[in-house]
C-alpha cells in the first residue's frame, strides 16, 4: 500500500514546492466574496503578459478573513510572504514589487519560514530549497519582518482541524498526502483492529464538534457493538448556526481530511457506506467534496478494497435543502431517507436505529477532520492540547465575527479565555464603541456579557455562563447592538425553522416572539418579562428535540445578563443601543453637515430636504428610521437619539 | 480567462446532479439516500420551480405518493412551488450579517427591485429571498446572487450589484 502514498507524496511535494516562484490565492467562498477570483484572473493576466513561468495555484481559506483577498508569494530560498487585502486593481503593482525582489510592506501580514507538518511532527524549511537564493532588491532584509505565526491573530492558535486550510490546493489529493494525509488510514488498516481504533479515539477525549459535545469514542463504541451486519456512517455538514462557517471552510479547503476521518470511522464501527449531508447554500463545498471523492476512489483510497486490504467503504453526498432543523441528527436522517426533515424522539439513538433502521454513527465535519491527526499523533498528544485542567481535550475552531477588528476562523486550544479571543486574537472593538457581549452557540446558545470574558472557553464553563459552546459560532456584539433585538432576532429564526411538530415549540415561540415584538415597539410592560420567563420554561420542558429545548436560551441569557436594557425598553421606552426603530429618531447636526446631500439621494422615504443655508434636514414625520442616512453620511453628521 | 478548477466543477455539478441516475428503478426495496431531494433539485433546476405536473411525474417515477412528495417539497426552504425569477438574489439574514446591518441591505434591495422578500419582479428577472447564513460571516453583510457571494457590502453599492443580469 505504501507505494501509492509514496507516489502521491512525490507528486504533491513537486506541486507544493515547485522550485520556482509560486503564487497561492485563497479562493474559498469567503475569498471570492471579497474579490479573490478577480485577483486570480489579474495574476494570470500579468504572468501571461510578461511571459513569466511562475506557478499560480488556488488554496482554501487561511482563516484571516478580514484581510481577504489573501495572496501568498513564495520565491524559492526565501520565506513565503502572506499579503492581504490584495485589491484586484492593485495586482500588477503588487507583482512588480515581487518581480523586483521586494516585499510590499503595506500589505504584508507576515512571513512563513517553514511549513509544519502536523501529522508527522516535521518541519519543512522554505529557506533551503536547493535553489539559489534570490538576492535581488531588499528581500534580503526579511529577518526583520514579522513571522505570520507570531502576529496576534495567529500567535495563540493551534491548527489541527484547519491544519491544511489555506496551505494546499483542495483539489489535489497529492498535496494532501504530501502533508501527511492518509498516513493515519494506512496505519489503521495495517496495524490496528477496529476495537483499537475505537479505544484510541475514546482515550483522546475527543468530543463532538457539532454542538452537543458527546464523547466521540463512546458513540463509536456504541455503533461498533450495535447488532446487525449493515451499519451506516454520516457526516453532518448542515452547518445551521448562522454565524459559523468552519465546516464550509474545511470542506472547501481540505476535503480529504474529512474523507480520511470518515474512512477511519467506517473501519472502526464496521460501516461500508457513508453519507455526507451538505447544505445547499454551500455550492463550492459540494463541488469540492465531490471531486475529493472522485480522486480518492481513483487512487484506491475509497471504494472497494481500499489499500488492497479488502476493506470497502463508499461515500454518497446528499444536498440539504435549507432547513435548520435538519442539522439535528434524527431529522437529518429522515431527510436523507427522503421524508420531511422532522426530528423524532430519542431513544432509540441513531447508533441503535438510524438510517433505514440500521445503526448509524453521525458526527460533525470538524470532528471527522480531527480524527486523522489523533490517530497519527496519539491520544495523549491530543488530550494535552487544551490549556486549562478543566477544559476538555484538543482544539476547537471558532468563527469570530461581528463587531471586532479581525474577523475570521480561529482554532484555539480549549481553555483559552473569551477575552483572549476577543481582544488579542480578534483585535478588540472595530467601531468607536466598546464590546458588550459575545453570542456563542447560535440559536441554541446565549449572550455572555463582557464582564465574564475572563472565563475559559470549554463545554462546561460556557453552559454555566448561560450559553453553550455549540458548533463554534462566536458573534461579537458592541454597544450599538440591542440585546432585546437580538433575542427577538433569534426567536424569529427558531420560529421560522420550527418544524411545527410540538405545540409548545410552535405556539410557545410564537407567543414569546409576540412579546418581544411588543417590547421592541415600546409597548411592553414589566409583567411581560416574567411572562417571557414562564413561556421559556414551558417551551424548554415541552419540546421534543434540541431546537425547541434550546430556543429560549437567547431570551433567557439576555434577560439574565442585560435586564437593564429590557427595563429601558419597557419603562423608559428607550433603546439604549439605538436599534429599535419605534424608540429612536434621527437628526442631522447642522454644524457638521457639509451639504453634500448624499443622504438626501439615498433616503428611501424622501424624508430629507436641503436647507438653503447649506445643510440637510430630516422630517421626523416622514422618516422610517432605516438609518441609511447615518450609514452613508461621509461626515458622520447623522445622529440617533 | 479564469481556468479555475473549482469554477469548472461548479458548472458541472449544476449540469449533471449526482444521484439522479439511481432513479430509474434498479433499486428494489428502497430509493437511494437523498434521491428524493436530488430529484426535486433537478426538477427545480429544469423548470425554475416545482410545477404540479413535474411533481406528479416525479411521484410516478419514484413510486411514492404525490402527497408525500408534496410534503417534502413544502418542508424545505430551497424549493418553490411558484415560478421564480431568472436570478435569485439572496440576502443573508444570519446573526453576523444582522449585527452588521443586513436590514438596511434588504430594504435597499426591496426598493431597487420594487418587491418584498419572497417575491419576484414582474419581468421575472429577479426573485428576492432571505437566507440564513451563506458561510461568509466574516465579510458581513453579504448578498448571494445565483450562488455568487458578495461581501462587505455598503447600502450604496446595491444598485451596482444588480447590473449585468439578463
Ligand atoms: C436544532 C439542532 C440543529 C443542529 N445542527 C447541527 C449542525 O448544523 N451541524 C452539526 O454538526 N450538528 C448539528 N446538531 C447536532 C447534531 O444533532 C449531532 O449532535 C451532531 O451532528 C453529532 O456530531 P458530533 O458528535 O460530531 O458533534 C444540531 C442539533 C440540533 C438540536
Ligand atoms: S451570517 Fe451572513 S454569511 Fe453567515
Amino acid at each position: 500500500m505504501n507505494h501509492i502514498l509514496e507516489e502521491l507524496r512525490e507528486t504533491g511535494r513537486a506541486t507544493l514546492y515547485p522550485g520556482k516562484t509560486k503564487i497561492s490565492i485563497g479562493l474559498a467562498t469567503c475569498g471570492r466574496a471579497a474579490g479573490a477570483d478577480r485577483v486570480y484572473e489579474a495574476v494570470c493576466r500579468f504572468l501571461a503578459e510578461r511571459s513569466l513561468d511562475w506557478t499560480v495555484t488556488q488554496v482554501g481559506c487561511l482563516g484571516f478573513c478580514t484581510k481577504e483577498p489573501l495572496v501568498m508569494v513564495h520565491v524559492p530560498g526565501n520565506p513565503r510572504f502572506v499579503y492581504g487585502p490584495v485589491n484586484p486593481d492593485d495586482v500588477s503593482q503588487f507583482l512588480e514589487f515581487t518581480l523586483a525582489g521586494r516585499v510590499e510592506g503595506e500589505l504584508l501580514l507576515g512571513r512563513i519560514d517553514e511549513d509544519y507538518n502536523l501529522m508527522l511532527d516535521e518541519k519543512v524549511s522554505l529557506l533551503d530549497s536547493g535553489v539559489q537564493k534570490d538576492s535581488r532588491g531588499d528581500r534580503e532584509g526579511w529577518e526583520e519582518l514579522p513571522l505570520l505565526s507570531e502576529i496576534p491573530f495567529y500567535r495563540r492558535q493551534v491548527r489541527v482541524a484547519l491544519r491544511n486550510c489555506g496551505l494546499i490546493d483542495p483539489f489535489s489529493l497529492a498535496e494532501y498526502v504530501a502533508r501527511g494525509g492518509y498516513q493515519a488510514l494506512a496505519l489503521v488498516l495495517k496495524e490496528m483492529t477496529p476495537e483499537d481504533v475505537v479505544d484510541l479515539v475514546f482515550d483522546s477525549g475527543l468530543r463532538g464538534r457539532g454542538g452537543a459535545g458527546f464523547l466521540t469514542g463512546r458513540k463509536w463504541a456504541a455503533a461498533r457493538s450495535a447488532p446487525g451486519p449493515v451499519k451506516y456512517l454520516v457526516c453532518n455538514a448542515d452547518e445551521g448556526d448562522p454565524g459559523a462557517y468552519m465546516d464550509r471552510s474545511i470542506l472547501e479547503g481540505d476535503p480529504f481530511s474529512v474523507l480520511e476521518g470518515m474512512t477511519i470511522g467506517a473501519y472502526a464501527i464496521g460501516a461500508k457506506e457513508g453519507y455526507i449531508y451538505v447544505r445547499d447554500e454551500y455550492p463550492l463545498a459540494v463541488a469540492t467534496f465531490q471531486e475529493a471523492v472522485r480522486q480518492a476512489e481513483g487512487n484506491g483510497l475509497l471504494g472497494e478494497n481500499i489499500f488492497d486490504t479488502g476493506f470497502t467503504f463508499r461515500v454518497h453526498l446528499v444536498r440539504g435543502a435549507g432547513a435548520f432543523v435538519c442539522g439535528e441528527e434524527t431529522a437529518l436522517l429522515a431527510s436523507i431517507e427522503g421524508s420531511r426533515g422532522e426530528p423524532r424522539p430519542r431513544p432509540p439513538y441513531p447508533v441503535e436505529k438510524g438510517l433505514w433502521g440500521r445503526p448509524t454513527c453521525i458526527n460533525n465535519v470538524e470532528t471527522w477532520a480531527s480524527v486523522p491527526p489523533i490517530v497519527c499523533r496519539g491520544p495523549a498528544w491530543y488530550r494535552a492540547l487544551c490549556w486549562s485542567p478543566r477544559a476538555s481535550a484538543g482544539t476547537k475552531v471558532f468563527s469570530v465575527v461581528g463587531q471586532v477588528k479581525h474577523t475570521g476562523l480561529v482554532e484555539v486550544p480549549l481553555g483559552v479565555t473569551l477575552s483572549e479571543i476577543v481582544h488579542e486574537i480578534a483585535g478588540g472593538p472595530r467601531g468607536g464603541v466598546g464590546i458588550k457581549a459575545v453570542q456563542t452557540g447560535g440559536p441554541s446558545g446565549g449572550c455572555i456579557p463582557a464582564s465574564m470574558f475572563h472565563l475559559p472557553v470549554d463545554f462546561e464553563t460556557l453552559t454555566e455562563a448561560g450559553s453553550i459552546m455549540g458548533s463554534g459560532g462566536f458573534v461579537v456584539m458592541d454597544e450599538a447592538t440591542c440585546m432585546v433585538d437580538i433575542a427577538r432576532y433569534f426567536l424569529e429564526f427558531t420560529l421560522g425553522e420550527s418544524c411545527g411538530k410540538c405545540s409548545t415549540c410552535r405556539e410557545g415561540l410564537l407567543q414569546m416572539h409576540h412579546l418581544l415584538e411588543k417590547i421592541t415597539q415600546g409597548e411592553g410592560t414589566v409583567a411581560d418579562l416574567s411572562t417571557l420567563r414562564e413561556l421559556a420554561w414551558l417551551v424548554r420542558e415541552g419540546s421534543l428535540c434540541g431546537l425547541g429545548k434550546t430556543a429560549p436560551n437567547p431570551v433567557l441569557s439576555t434577560l439574565n445578563h442585560f435586564r437593564d436594557e429590557y427595563l429601558a425598553h419597557v419603562r423608559e421606552k428607550r433603546c439604549p443601543a439605538g436599534v429599535c426603530r419605534a424608540l429612536i429618531s434621527f437628526y442631522i447636526v447642522q454644524e457638521e453637515c457639509t451639504g453634500c446631500q448624499t443622504c438626501l439621494e439615498e433616503c428611501l422615504a424622501g424624508a430629507i430636504s436641503f436647507h438653503s443655508d447649506g445643510y440637510c434636514l430630516i422630517d421626523e414625520e416622514k422618516c422610517v428610521k432605516c438609518g441609511t442616512c447615518a450609514d452613508v453620511c461621509p461626515a458622520g453628521a447623522v445622529r440617533c437619539r | 480567462m479564469s481556468d479555475l478548477k473549482s469554477d469548472d466543477l461548479l458548472k458541472k455539478s449544476e449540469a449533471n446532479p449526482a444521484g439522479v441516475q439511481g432513479l430509474s428503478g434498479e433499486v428494489s426495496e428502497r430509493l437511494p439516500g437523498g434521491a428524493v431531494l436530488e430529484a426535486l433539485f433537478s426538477l427545480q433546476r429544469r423548470e425554475g420551480y416545482l410545477s404540479e405536473e413535474g411533481l406528479s411525474y416525479l411521484s410516478s417515477q419514484l413510486g411514492i405518493p404525490l402527497s408525500q412528495i408534496y410534503g417534502v417539497a413544502t418542508f424545505y426552504n430551497a424549493f418553490s412551488l411558484v415560478p421564480r425569477g431568472r436570478h435569485q438574489v439572496c440576502v443573508c439574514y444570519g446573526t453576523a450579517c444582522h449585527v452588521r446591518g443586513a436590514r438596511s441591505i434588504l430594504e435597499r434591495l426591496e426598493r431597487e427591485l420594487g418587491v418584498k422578500s419572497g417575491e419576484t419582479t414582474p419581468d421575472r428577472k429577479f426573485s428576492l429571498h432571505l437566507v440564513r447564513c451563506v458561510g461568509s460571516c466574516s465579510l458581513a453583510p453579504v448578498v448571494m446572487v445565483d450562488g455568487r457571494v458578495r461581501g462587505r457590502l455598503k447600502v450604496d453599492q446595491i444598485p451596482q450589484l444588480l447590473i449585468g443580469y439578463e
